[in-house]
């Protein structure tokens, strides 16, 4: 179910465009506000946007005048929250789709009961959604997503108001029923963009800035933005032969792929863990570079260091040693092998 | 669910719990004022006269049928300024419920200028033969007229109150919009129906101004039960207290019942 | 119930009432003195010094039917006219909502009844003095709308169902009356409502939903031209007698009978007749 898309929204400053092949997983990064949300209800319809055009399988979903309402659409919408009906037993809020179709309430019902064993949810079919747990009705919603048997699936920070706890069996769960189907999820969270999706895009102040594999985009970052979210350090400059001159002019020891030729602008992604704090220059690094600490935040069992444009993972036991504090000046240093050099323009 | 307050009976400032008692009193003394003047040993022969029987029985049946047009009006008109916008729906909604605070008698003459014999509407009512005027039918329709705001504002409040989210997630299931009415909708908001329902149903049954302007006063026909205490006020005073009694007792019969019903649906809904 | 001060300037009253208590007063300690500089700010000086030596100077309430209203509230204001220093107040509503007010210890020194089934009520309590006088008779007339659409002649034409008829309920004064008229002629009347309160029936009729109903004489002339009146010869098998007393709890039993006997005189007749009331 092959899905190309089009639309503007002038009171939000809305122009996206991307194309989405069947099967494919496509994840939507993007900051708040960045117009997520404002693209997920476009293609489910319930926003009408000012122009553009939008065709899933061969059906157009609005173009011009015509405008497909949701219902007509085939696309299943799974929102952050679960949001099962209330007043329904699990196993007729799964079978809610077939049965909305027209399906017989006894086939509807089968449906229902294999989506739940799909969630590994069978045991809850009796029970009311106010007797579940957060991860439990995000199973179901799954299940009920996909029993409506959608052309396309809309996945909207499925895990985000989830227990870090239970999100990994989610994600799990969601890797096995996305398999082969074709689906956009929004997320915030970089881990669902590699486990999940085929290709990302990354949308800011309603555009695109990235597009392209997962990997591809997430390891060689050219917007700081997707640099942040795939936690990487980016360095903008021009290639020289032994590595890069940096922006700021500090001059760096990287390999880099053939076809990036010196005295063209090149892109450095570095890893905040690979790289080390000292407060001397150290000997023998490959790259050093001085700069003065802004911010430290605590992040799991190591401490973020950020200074303008470079941040490092590091033990707390080091900055107490060295007696790091906002406006302390320290070497950040780094192995080539903790860096990608790739051209800025892709 | 008999749950005292979770913080206990210290969570509120003691003087405001002794206002609360004088307002209860307030309402509960007047009350308890007519139970005492009741002519007890008199009581089961003064409400079962023909007169009085007949009087409950119209009340009873005209105000079930003005909750049933509460419903099959209010509905829709809860639905469309809940769920909709369109230029004028603040002057719309403001109408709509102007019935509440309009003395039931100038509605009484609103409806007999509009479906009165000489009313707005005579000409085509005198085609179809239709005879408002003097009957049941007039009492009905005071009845809802003044019922149905009540209606439509608590039902409005607790579809704004759910939001669409329900909605559009059933829509995106596939479900058209008449599905989503019925599977979706209204479950959510039937507490509420069905509490803006007995609103409705309390609020007919002691509809009084609009009916003896607009409908007449006629035993069995028009006559409902506030009409047959205000008549029997003038002559038998006992009957008139003894009557009033059983208004209370059905009025407080019905709104309890509903409450019952009401929290039934709310504690399998989960919801509100 | 309404509450009317036949003369709207409580102030003006007020300062007239203390000019009169000083008039009294005056020619009560001194005899012979002449009072004429006091009085003489206020009405016509011979009348004036005439009444105060009669009637005594006060305040009293008067209960009174509210068919009475506008009767009682013009005689009320030709009384105080005539008698300076005094000042009548209204109280006007049903009958026996007055009886019962009464009986619970209101402040009232005359009662006007629209009938005698209710000042028997009181005079069984004990609560009035003296005997009560008949002032004034009222009988029943039709009413129609303007113009008489159904051409409603005679009592006997109330008998045709096809006439929107109302009337008042049994139970209260205009509907006993009725049942008296109907029962004396009989003729039974398929009437549509039967109302509590002879306002309703004059607002079905001049609203034209009835093409008649059965009132007062005083409740059509009273109407204006709202409505049309048919009299009807039948009406004397049921003619409402309205008895007037002073009661025992008055503390002005003197200016009490004085307006008792104001409305039996010959200027409180006129203002009755006019209003359609019929002799006693």
């Amino acid at each position: 179910m092959s899905f190309s898309f089009s639309a503007t929204v002038a009171r939000r400053g809305f122009d996206v465009s991307f194309e989405l092949a069947e099967g494919e997983t496509l994840a939507v990064l993007g900051p708040n506000g960045s117009g997520k949300s404002t693209l997920l209800n476009l293609i489910a319809g319930l926003l009408t946007p000012d122009a553009g055009e939008a065709v899933l399988g061969g059906e157009t979903l609005f173009r011009g005048r015509v405008f497909t309402p949701p219902h007509a659409r085939g696309i299943s919408l799974l929102a952050q929250e679960a949001l099962l009906f209330p007043h329904l037993s699990v196993l007729n809020n799964v079978a809610f789709g077939p049965t909305s179709a027209g399906v017989k309430r006894a086939d509807a019902l089968r449906t229902a009961r294999r989506w739940l064993a799909e969630v590994d949810a069978s045991e809850f079919e009796t029970r009311r959604p106010a007797q579940l747990s957060g991860g439990q009705t995000q199973r179901i919603a799954v299940a009920r997503a996909l029993a409506a048997e959608p052309r396309l699936l809309l996945l909207d920070e499925p895990m985000a108001a989830l227990d870090v706890a239970v999100a990994p069996a989610i994600r799990r769960m969601l890797r096995r029923v996305l398999e082969k189907r074709t689906a956009i999820i929004v997320t915030h969270d970089v881990l669902d963009a590699f486990t999940l999706a085929d290709r990302v895009i990354v949308i800011d102040r309603g555009h695109v800035v990235e597009d392209g594999p997962t990997r591809s985009v997430l390891e060689q970052p050219r917007d700081p933005f997707t640099a942040g979210i795939a936690g990487l350090n980016v360095l903008a400059g021009i290639r020289t032969a032994g590595g890069m001159r940096t922006a700021a002019g500090d001059e760096l020891q990287l390999p880099g792929p053939a076809d990036v030729t010196p005295g063209t602008a090149c892109t450095a992604a570095i890893r905040p863990s690979g790289i080390r704090i000292s407060g001397e220059r150290p000997a023998g690094a490959a790259n050093s570079l001085r700069r003065v600490v802004r911010d430290l935040e605590p992040r799991g069992d190591l401490v973020r260091l950020g200074s303008d444009d470079l941040a490092a993972d590091v033990a707390p036991a080091l900055v107490a040693d060295l007696d790091v504090t906002p406006g302390s000046s320290v070497w950040f240093s780094f192995e080539p092998a903790d860096a990608t050099l790739y051209a800025t323009a892709r | 669910m008999p749950r005292i307050a979770p913080s206990g009976p210290g969570s509120v400032p003691r003087w405001v719990l002794a206002i609360a008692i004088i307002g209860a009193l307030f309402v509960v003394l007047p009350l308890v004022a007519m139970v005492v003047r009741v002519n007890w040993g008199e009581f089961i022969p003064l409400i079962t006269s023909e007169s009085s029987v007949d009087a409950l029985l119209l009340s009873l049946r005209t105000s079930a049928a003005a909750t049933a047009l509460c419903i099959v009006f209010g509905v829709p008109m809860a639905l469309v300024l809940a769920r909709t916008s369109f230029p004028g729906q603040r002057i719309a909604r403001s109408l709509v419920l102007l019935p509440l605070v309009l003395p039931p008698v100038v509605g009484g003459i609103a409806l007999l200028y509009t479906f009165g014999r000489q009313g707005l509407l005579r000409e085509p009512m005198n085609v179809l033969g239709i005879q408002i005027a003097f009957s049941t039918t007039a009492v009905i329709l005071a009845q809802t007229f003044v019922a149905l705001p009540f209606l439509v504002l608590s039902l409005e409040g607790a579809l704004r109150t759910v939001g669409t989210r329900y909605e559009a997630v059933a829509a995106t299931l596939g479900a058209g919009p008449t599905t989503v009415l019925r599977r979706i909708t209204l479950p959510l908001v039937l507490p509420a129906l069905v509490s803006g329902s007995v609103l409705s149903f309390a609020r007919a049954l002691g509809e009084f101004g609009a009916t003896l302007t607009f409908a007449g006063s006629l035993q069995g026909v028009t006559r409902t039960l506030p009409l047959e205490i205000y008549l029997q006020r003038e002559t038998d005073p006992d009957t008139a207290v003894a009557l009033a009694l059983v208004l209370v007792a059905v009025a407080v019969l019905v709104v309890g019942l509903a409450h019952q019903a009401g929290s039934r649906t709310r504690a399998g809904g989960g919801l509100l | 119930m309404t509450r009317t001060k036949a003369s709207g300037r409580s102030i003006r009253n007020l300062s007239a009432l203390v000019l009169a208590a000083a008039v009294v007063t005056g020619a009560a300690a001194c005899a012979g003195t002449s009072a004429e500089p006091a009085a003489g700010t206020s009405a016509p000086d011979a009348s004036a010094s005439a009444t105060a030596t009669t009637a005594p100077a006060g305040t009293i309430t008067v209960f009174a039917a509210a068919s009475l209203k506008a009767t009682f509230t013009k005689l009320g204001t030709d009384f105080e006219a005539a008698n300076p220093g005094t000042t009548v107040t209204f109280s006007f509503a049903g009958s026996s909502d007055l009886v019962t007010q009464i009986t619970g210890g209101a402040p009232a020194d005359v009662f006007a009844s629209a009938d005698t089934k209710n000042m028997t009520k009181l005079t069984a309590a004990t609560l009035v003095s003296g005997t009560p006088v008949d002032f004034a008779t009222n009988i029943l007339e039709i009413a129609t709308p303007p113009g008489n659409p159904a051409g409603v002649k005679s009592f006997q034409d109330l008998a045709n169902p096809d006439i929107t008829t109302v009337i008042c309920a049994p139970a209260v004064p205009c509907g006993a009356a009725t049942v008296t008229v109907e029962q004396a002629t009989g003729v039974t009347i398929p009437a549509v409502s039967e109302e509590s309160a002879v306002t309703d029936v004059l607002g079905k009729v001049s609203s034209g939903e009835a093409d008649a109903g059965l009132v007062y004489a005083t409740d059509v002339q009273g109407a204006g031209s709202t409505v049309e009146g048919v009299p009807f010869a039948e009406s004397s098998a049921a003619v409402n007698t309205y008895p007037i007393a002073a009661l025992s709890a008055t503390k002005s039993p003197g200016l009490a009978q004085a307006f008792i006997d104001y409305v039996t005189g010959a200027d409180g007749q006129a203002v009755l007749t006019t209003a359609g009331f019929g002799k006693p």
